[in-house]
Parts: structure tokens; C-alpha cells; sequence
């Protein structure tokens, strides 16, 4: 997957965990909590349907990655670059 | 073999089998009766569609807000708002001799109403509000979880007859300690009955419960009516699987219960005596009215009334009688704000709740339980009317619920509706692949009951295995 599709896929998460919330407006470079409603275990829902979907191991310690679309892109790429 | 095998088809189980199924897991929820939803169940009768436990679901958030156990159970559970779709309450009182307090899905009113009754009184309520634990203190590490409920109130308000008032509805909706409540207990209750609210689906918890049900069977999950789990198969410290009441046995890397803590353990192979004593006590018993017409035509529109005949409010299992009749919650469903394309209900309902004693009402034989349950719904709709207006002319068809129908639906010890007073906030047991949600692990009531199935399924079996 190319850094684009990667966030097309976080997307379509995000937009699984909570389809209420509005994305379009989603600043890449702040904070998702600063955004989204979203909490812990909204956190834990976007590792574990990384994990559902693409067999994406993300161990506890990496969490904060995820912390805004562009650190959690980043943080992908290399781990789905081959799916 | 299992991923997970989960223990009753209640909120709590379904929900955590959702989740698991949700993720992948092989799930299989086993239920020894003949239909789902525990103490949340319902049933057809002549012709008309009762719910068992269901008054209110507490908890009460509108379309759009995010914040709150029902945003977050619907997030979870991957469900829209318009899923459970609940309708807002009318209102409802508390009402004491001589006193009574009204209250809606808006603090405001109940703030309005302390000030007007007990002016000296507000500035306490307000302080008690701003001291409330939030939910995230809530998983027991907070020191203030375990005091006296009793004792904080005392220290914001000075007036005795407020702070029974302002206990009655929150012990009748969850609140599983006599006498006494838990300061974090008090506060999970507060927050879901006076600043959440209350709110109910048109069609009541079965709308719900087929919810849940269709989405865990479409996620390829395994419910089993009757199947009771008889024993958990425990092999060198760890529970290896269950055998059925028929003798089947069922293999899983672990089991969630939902049977009740003291209820869980007496299915362990390797426990010979679970400590009985620490079983609930409170059970109630509930008569249900058909009226031949609304009642707001008869001058009654309170979603609930929580009524009490003295000063002061007891909240204890009646030892000499069948039921104490000093105290009650009185709920109308036709009392609630539905949708236009809804309508309203096609009768109308009064539903009287007292205490009652499980013992005794099991110790009757056949023909005298029938006959208590007549006699005990005259006592309860007669010490209820002190508090509305009389219905009882215009009475069409009746169902009373006992403790005994409540341990047949949920089988938990004592009949015992809000569990055990000691609960197990983390739900872990004393073997390592065991687990309990549910009543005896926290929150109660039915969003209450959901969550603890999420938050169980999220913290002990989504783990990736070691």
C-alpha cells in the first residue's frame, strides 16, 4: 500500500469505529484526540481492526504512534507496503 | 475448540460477544434458558408483549452526542443511534410524604426543584454535583470509590429528608448493598439517572436484544439456548472448558461468565464451598396493570415515581413478609416522548415495583404462590395509588413477576436483580483464563450490563495471545 491508500484505509476505519463523526475536515498534522471523540478504547478499536484486516501486528509500546493521521501513516508504511 | 465461551446470553454476554466475534474470535455464548436477555427479557402473554426488567434505560443520550457510556456502547458494538432509537422520558418524581422532587433528562429542573422545596439546601447540591467521580474513576483505584455514599452526602446537605430523597432512585435502579451505597456506585447512578437521564425504545428491550442478537449471529457467533453450563472443567490451575447440564463437553482457551460471581465459582471443578454469604439479598417483586385506556386520561403523565410512605427510606430485603410495601417505583412506558410515525402504545401500563424476599416467596407451595401473587398485587397497587391517582377501575389484564421468576430467568442466587455488594471491577477470578462480566463484575442496568461485556471482552479477551 502507497502512504495515500494507507490513509484511505485509516479512514474507512475511523469512519467504522465512529460513522457519526465528520472527516472531512480531519487536520493530518494534529492530534486525532484534538479532533475526533475519540477515546482509549477507540484507540484500541483502530489497532485492533488493523490487525482484523491486514494481519498488522502494532505492539502496546508503538501506541503512540497512532497519535495523528500523518505520524500514524508514517509509522504504517513500512509494515504495509507489501499488502 | 472455543476462542472464548461465554456464560448467559444477557446484555453484558451478547455484548461482549459481539466484540470478540467482531475480531475474529470462534465464540460460542452458552444460555441454559429458553430465551435470551437474563433479567432484561420479555415475554408474550394473552396476546400483549411484557418486558421483564425493563422500566427505563438510564444513561439517556440524544442523536450526536459522543460522550457517555450509550455513545461509547454504540461505537463499540459498531451500531447507529437509530438502532436503539430511544425515546426521551416525559418526566418523573420522587415523592416523600408531604414533599415531592420533579426531575427530566435536564439537571436544571431538579436543581429548580431543590430550590424551591429546600432552599437552605442548594448550594450543598450543587457542591455534591462538582464532586462527583467522573466514569473514568471508575474502574475502583479511585480511594472514594468504596466510602459511604451515606456519609459524603452528609458532609453537602443538612437536611436528612433530601438525602433520602436523593438516594431512593438511585438504590432502586442499581444499587445492590443494603441500606448503604458506595460512593462510586452512587455516582455511576447519578450521573446515568439524573444527569443522563432516562429514555426507552418503542417496542422495549426486545428491540435491543434482537439488535444484539442479529449482530453477534452475523459476525458468525454461536448462541445455544438451553445449554446450561452444569460445571467449568479446571486442569492445572486453568479452566480447560465446560460440561453441559445434558454431559456435552465444550473446549475454550477461555471463559467469560455472566452467571454472577459466587454462581461462577460454584461451577468450578476445583472450589468445593463458595462463600454463600456474600450472595445480594435484594430481590423485588413487580405487578403490571393493562389499563383500558392512557393513562395521562387519567391525570397521570410520570415516566416514573419513586415513592417512599416515611421521612426516612429503607432499603433492605424484608425479613417477616413477603414484600415491604413502604417503598415502590411506579413506571408508566406509555409515558415517554415517541416519534410521531410511532404513535403511541397500544395500551396503556402501570408497572409497580417492591421489595420482596426471595426465601419466602420460594418457600410457598404451588397453590399458595399463585394466591400470594394476587393478594401481593392488590397490597402494591393499593399502597402505590397513595402516590398517583387510582387506576384500579379501569384494569383490563395483569402479570405480577416474582423473586422465583427472576432466579428462573437469571439464576442468580437469591433472585438477587442487582448481584452481589461486593463486585469485581476487574472481573478476574482466581484462575488466570476465567473472567466475569455482568452484575457481579460492575455496572448495572442495561447500558450499564453492556458495557461491562465490552469492557471485559476489550481487557481479557482481545489480548493477543502471549
Amino acid at each position: 500500500m502507497t502512504p495515500a491508500e494507507i490513509r484511505v484505509e485509516i479512514l474507512d476505519i475511523l469512519e467504522d469505529i465512529s460513522p457519526d463523526e465528520d472527516l472531512n475536515g480531519l487536520d493530518d498534522q494534529k492530534p486525532f484526540r484534538d479532533q475526533l471523540e475519540l477515546d482509549s478504547m477507540d484507540f484500541l478499536d483502530i489497532v485492533m481492526e488493523l490487525r482484523k484486516r491486514h494481519r498488522v501486528q502494532i505492539p502496546e509500546e508503538d501506541y503512540g504512534n497512532l497519535a495523528s493521521m500523518e505520524s500514524t501513516v508514517t509509522y504504517l508504511e513500512p509494515k504495509m507496503k507489501d499488502i | 475448540m472455543y476462542d472464548t465461551i461465554i456464560i448467559g446470553a444477557g446484555m453484558s454476554g451478547l455484548a461482549a460477544g459481539i466484540r470478540l466475534a467482531h475480531f475474529d474470535q470462534r465464540v460460542c455464548i452458552l444460555e441454559r434458558h429458553y430465551t435470551i436477555g437474563g433479567l432484561n427479557s420479555f415475554y408474550r402473554m394473552g396476546g400483549r408483549d411484557y418486558d421483564v426488567g425493563l422500566h427505563a434505560m438510564t444513561n439517556f443520550a440524544r442523536k450526536g452526542d459522543k460522550r457517555g457510556p450509550l455513545a461509547k456502547l454504540i461505537r463499540q458494538l459498531r451500531f447507529g443511534w437509530e438502532d436503539f432509537k430511544l425515546a426521551e422520558q416525559i418526566g418523573s418524581s420522587i415523592r416523600f410524604p408531604g414533599v415531592s422532587l420533579d426531575f427530566n433528562n435536564d439537571i436544571e429542573l431538579l436543581e429548580n426543584e431543590i430550590a424551591a422545596r429546600f432552599p437552605g439546601q442548594i448550594d450543598g447540591f450543587r457542591s455534591l454535583c462538582e464532586s462527583l467521580l467522573d466514569y473514568s474513576d471508575m474502574d475502583g483505584g479511585s480511594p472514594e470509590f468504596m466510602r459511604s455514599a451515606r456519609e459524603v452526602l452528609q458532609e453537602h446537605l443538612s437536611e436528612p429528608l433530601l438525602i433520602e430523597m436523593l438516594l431512593c432512585p438511585l438504590m432502586w435502579y442499581g444499587n445492590a448493598r443494603q441500606n448503604d451505597m458506595d460512593y462510586g456506585q452512587f455516582c455511576i447512578m447519578f450521573r446515568a439517572c439524573y444527569l443522563e437521564g432516562f429514555g426507552r425504545p418503542y417496542k422495549g428491550v426486545r428491540t435491543i436484544l434482537k439488535n444484539l442478537v442479529r449482530k453477534f449471529r452475523g459476525l458468525g457467533g454461536e448462541l445455544k439456548l438451553r445449554h446450561g453450563v452444569s460445571r467449568i472443567h479446571v486442569e492445572n490451575g486453568r479452566a480447560v472448558g465446560v460440561v453441559l447440564d445434558d454431559g456435552t463437553e465444550l473446549e475454550g482457551k477461555r471463559i467469560l461468565s455472566s452467571a454472577g460471581n459466587i454462581e461462577t465459582m460454584r461451577m468450578c471443578d476445583d472450589i468445593t464451598a463458595p462463600e454463600v454469604a456474600k450472595a445480594g439479598q435484594l430481590s423485588f417483586i413487580e405487578s403490571i396493570s393493562v389499563l383500558d385506556r392512557d393513562p395521562q386520561e387519567l391525570g397521570f403523565d410520570r415516566t416514573i415515581v419513586f415513592y417512599n410512605d416515611s421521612e426516612k427510606f429503607h432499603w433492605q430485603r424484608p425479613d417477616d413478609h413477603l414484600c415491604d410495601l413502604r417503598t415502590g417505583v411506579i413506571c408508566s412506558p406509555n409515558n415517554y416522548v415517541y416519534d410521531a410515525d410511532e404513535g403511541q402504545l397500544p395500551d396503556g401500563v402501570v408497572r409497580i415495583t417492591t421489595l420482596a424476599n426471595h426465601d419466602h416467596w420460594c418457600e410457598l407451595p404451588e397453590n399458595k404462590y399463585q394466591a400470594a401473587k394476587v393478594t401481593q398485587y392488590d397490597a402494591a397497587v393499593a399502597s402505590a395509588v397513595r402516590f398517583m391517582p387510582d387506576f384500579r377501575s379501569h384494569v383490563v389484564a395483569t402479570d405480577v413477576f416474582t423473586p422465583k421468576t427472576i432466579r428462573r430467568f437469571t439464576f442468580h442466587d437469591n433472585g438477587a436483580v442487582y448481584g452481589a455488594p461486593d463486585k469485581q471491577l476487574d472481573g478476574c477470578t482466581h484462575l488466570p483464563n476465567l473472567y466475569l462480566c455482568g452484575t457481579d463484575q460492575g455496572f448495572v442496568g442495561i447500558v450499564g450490563a453492556i458495557v461491562s461485556g465490552i469492557s471485559m471482552a476489550n481487557r481479557h479477551c482481545l489480548v493477543p495471545d502471549a
